[in-house]
């Protein structure tokens, strides 16, 4: 087994409102991810996927709050650290993170060069303009990124290009983990196609050594990632490679979600695109027994009663459901059949 | 079988130039199209490749430059005000950004109604108006009693959405635009819509439109697709034709650049 890089557990996070209501977007999460590995989370919108990303941070800040559980990077404990010491020594080095729509972050008025200056100087500001000008041409070339880039205002990039400048200028500092969420929803086909080789190089030379990668195209997880986690209502439904995930799903939530996969391949035409009902609980008090009951066509009434555990099948899979993985199988065998 | 329908919307060397002199632009560069009624339509290129300012030119938001359009054999008249909304009765659009598209001093309510009395339901007696909105939302999965006395913003994307087609299922226009309807929605919501717009189109024989960048949307929905590359089509034919025998190489490298999970997807080619 390789070293582990990431090692979350039991994680919880929630908002408050301005009603002083909490809202656990993140509630309970537990995950490993090994050097080397990526590791996708999916979900639909509001199930808490961006919350988990801010919160695998370490750094909180109001609405959101920290609540119990544990972020060890490798073998440092951060949910332990003082918010101004994460600021300064773990973020950016130790792990980065590229919001939804990082490249609207850049200012117009400066350079892109300016901004790297600034991002290196705020870690360790005796580092001269010209060391940060070397480094940084040199880590765009190897990214593929020319380095006239680098003396460009934003406006004269576009989009898929100023996403991927983000993308390099987030591991100038040479983190361990990428936190990358949906780096590539508002480009078109081409560019995304551009980041995610772009994100795949980066774990291939080595500038990071793990990577989360969050976004609700599955097709895109399935290509990028080494393994998947479903989430529903701030809990992991499912765990598994994406092979698994994504042709030998268990958990209902997560054959939903294959149901709706969309693919210019022959066959797709055939088949009709299954949406899951109604709409996710709301976190303010979620349902005592399992989240997913309401939506489930397979609900029974044992189904709502208590909390249902996350059940560990080894092979790394995982899923929270009362319902036998061979059984589960068997029901959607016979629904496949049905359809037939 | 297609060419026994009536055709719909007919475009002759429609072209639109942004600009003048050395800084002009031609968004789009003489496209003929025939679309039949009934047919449902999807106009696939990339990021600046036209399909917009197409869109725009058939829902009669800008004019075109040069070319004409025909719209169910006659020659579209949208020179006064009056004329223009009596087209609109028949052209209704779906926009990207559903946070965008409507007003934000407007309930809900006034949406919907807006749509009765655009119908000519303006002297309907309330109840019945109620009933209409109650009918609509329902059609879309949402429910008229918790929307009322709301306001748009108050919904998600996917919700707001669907309260876009709740209006259409209202108008009933003969075309439907959908200038990528479900590209800043999750996946999830995207079966919901995209289901509710093809039931839209067999109920009420409407003809859709789709603008996407995105070809896995194309080839799930649409009879006929056109590939749109720098103002022009370059490929058009039968979904199956095109991109399961993609002939040009702008189209294949659209396919191409598709994640897809039954076949590799190469990363070399970028």
């Amino acid at each position: 087994m390789n070293r582990v890089i990431l090692d979350v557990r039991g994680l919880t996070t929630k908002y408050i409102t301005r009603y002083r209501e909490n809202v656990y977007a993140v509630d309970g999460v537990s995950l490993q991810i090994e050097e080397g590995k990526s590791l996708g989370i999916a979900g639909e919108s509001g199930c808490g996927k961006s919350t988990l990303a801010l919160s695998l941070m370490g750094y909180y800040f109001p609405p959101l709050h920290y609540t119990s559980g544990e972020i060890i990077i490798d073998g440092i404990n951060i949910s332990k650290m003082k918010p101004d010491d994460v600021r300064k020594s773990i973020l950016g080095r130790e792990i980065a993170y590229i919001p939804q729509s990082a490249m609207n972050a850049l200012n117009p008025t400066q350079r892109i060069i300016n901004f790297v200056e600034d991002v290196v100087q705020a870690h360790d500001s005796s580092v001269s303009k010209k060391a940060i000008y070397e480094k940084a041409k040199e880590l765009f070339e190897s990214l593929g990124l020319p380095a006239e880039v680098l003396h460009k205002y934003p406006v004269e990039l576009s989009g898929g290009m100023k996403q991927r400048t983000v993308i390099a200028i987030s591991v100038l500092l040479l983190p361990q983990v990428l936190i990358a969420d949906e780096p590539s929803s508002a480009l078109d086909v081409t560019s995304q196609k551009m980041v995610i080789k772009m994100l795949r190089n980066l774990m291939e030379i080595g500038y990071i050594k793990a990577m989360i990668f969050i976004t609700h195209e599955l097709p895109l997880l399935y290509n990028v990632t080494d393994d998947i986690m479903v989430m529903y209502a701030g809990q992991i439904v499912e765990k598994a490679s994406a092979h698994d995930a994504v042709f030998d799903p268990l958990h209902p939530y997560s054959k939903g979600l294959m149901g709706s996969i969309i693919v210019p391949e022959e066959g797709l035409r055939s088949t009709k695109l299954t949406a899951i009902p109604g709409v996710p609980p709301n976190l303010k008090n979620p349902p005592s027994g399992c989240r997913f009951a309401e939506r489930c066509k397979y609900a029974k009434p044992e189904c709502t009663v208590t909390a249902i555990p996350l059940r560990e099948i080894g092979n790394g899979r995982a899923y929270r459901c009362i319902f036998p993985e061979d059984e589960l199988r068997r029901m959607y065998a016979k629904e496949a059949a049905q359809h037939a | 079988m297609l060419d026994e329908r009536k055709p719909c919307l007919r475009g002759r060397g429609l072209t639109k130039v942004f600009g003048l002199g050395r800084s002009k632009t031609v968004a789009v560069d003489h496209v003929d199209f025939d679309f039949k009624e009934g047919e449902v339509i999807s106009i696939v290129g990339e990021s600046g490749s036209g399909k917009t300012t197409l869109a725009k030119m058939l829902l009669g938001l800008i004019n075109p430059t040069e070319g004409e359009i025909y719209f169910q054999g006659k020659r579209r008249d949208i020179s006064s005000n009056r004329k223009r909304k009596a087209y609109w009765k028949q052209i209704q659009a779906i926009f990207q950004d559903p946070f965008a598209s409507y007003n934000i001093f407007n309930k809900i309510d006034s949406v919907l109604l807006d749509c009765i009395n655009m119908i000519g339901g303006k002297r309907l007696p309330h109840e019945k108006k109620v009933e209409m909105m109650a009918e609509a939302c329902g059609f879309v999965n949402l429910k008229y009693e918790e929307l009322t006395n709301k306001y748009p913003f108050e919904l998600s994307g996917g919700q707001q959405q669907r309260l876009m087609l709740a209006r259409v299922f209202i108008l009933k226009p003969k075309i439907l635009v959908a200038d990528e309807p479900t590209s800043m929605i999750d996946a999830c919501s995207r079966a919901t819509i995209l289901d509710m717009l093809m039931q839209l189109r067999s109920e009420g024989g409407m003809t859709p439109i789709f603008i996407t960048h995105d070809i896995g949307l194309a080839y799930y929905v649409s009879d006929t697709v056109y590939i749109m590359e720098k103002g022009r089509f370059v490929e058009s034919g039968s979904a199956d034709d095109v991109i399961l025998k993609p002939q040009e190489p702008y189209t294949k490298r659209l396919i191409s650049d598709v994640p897809k999970i039954y076949e590799e997807w190469d990363l070399s080619t970028v």
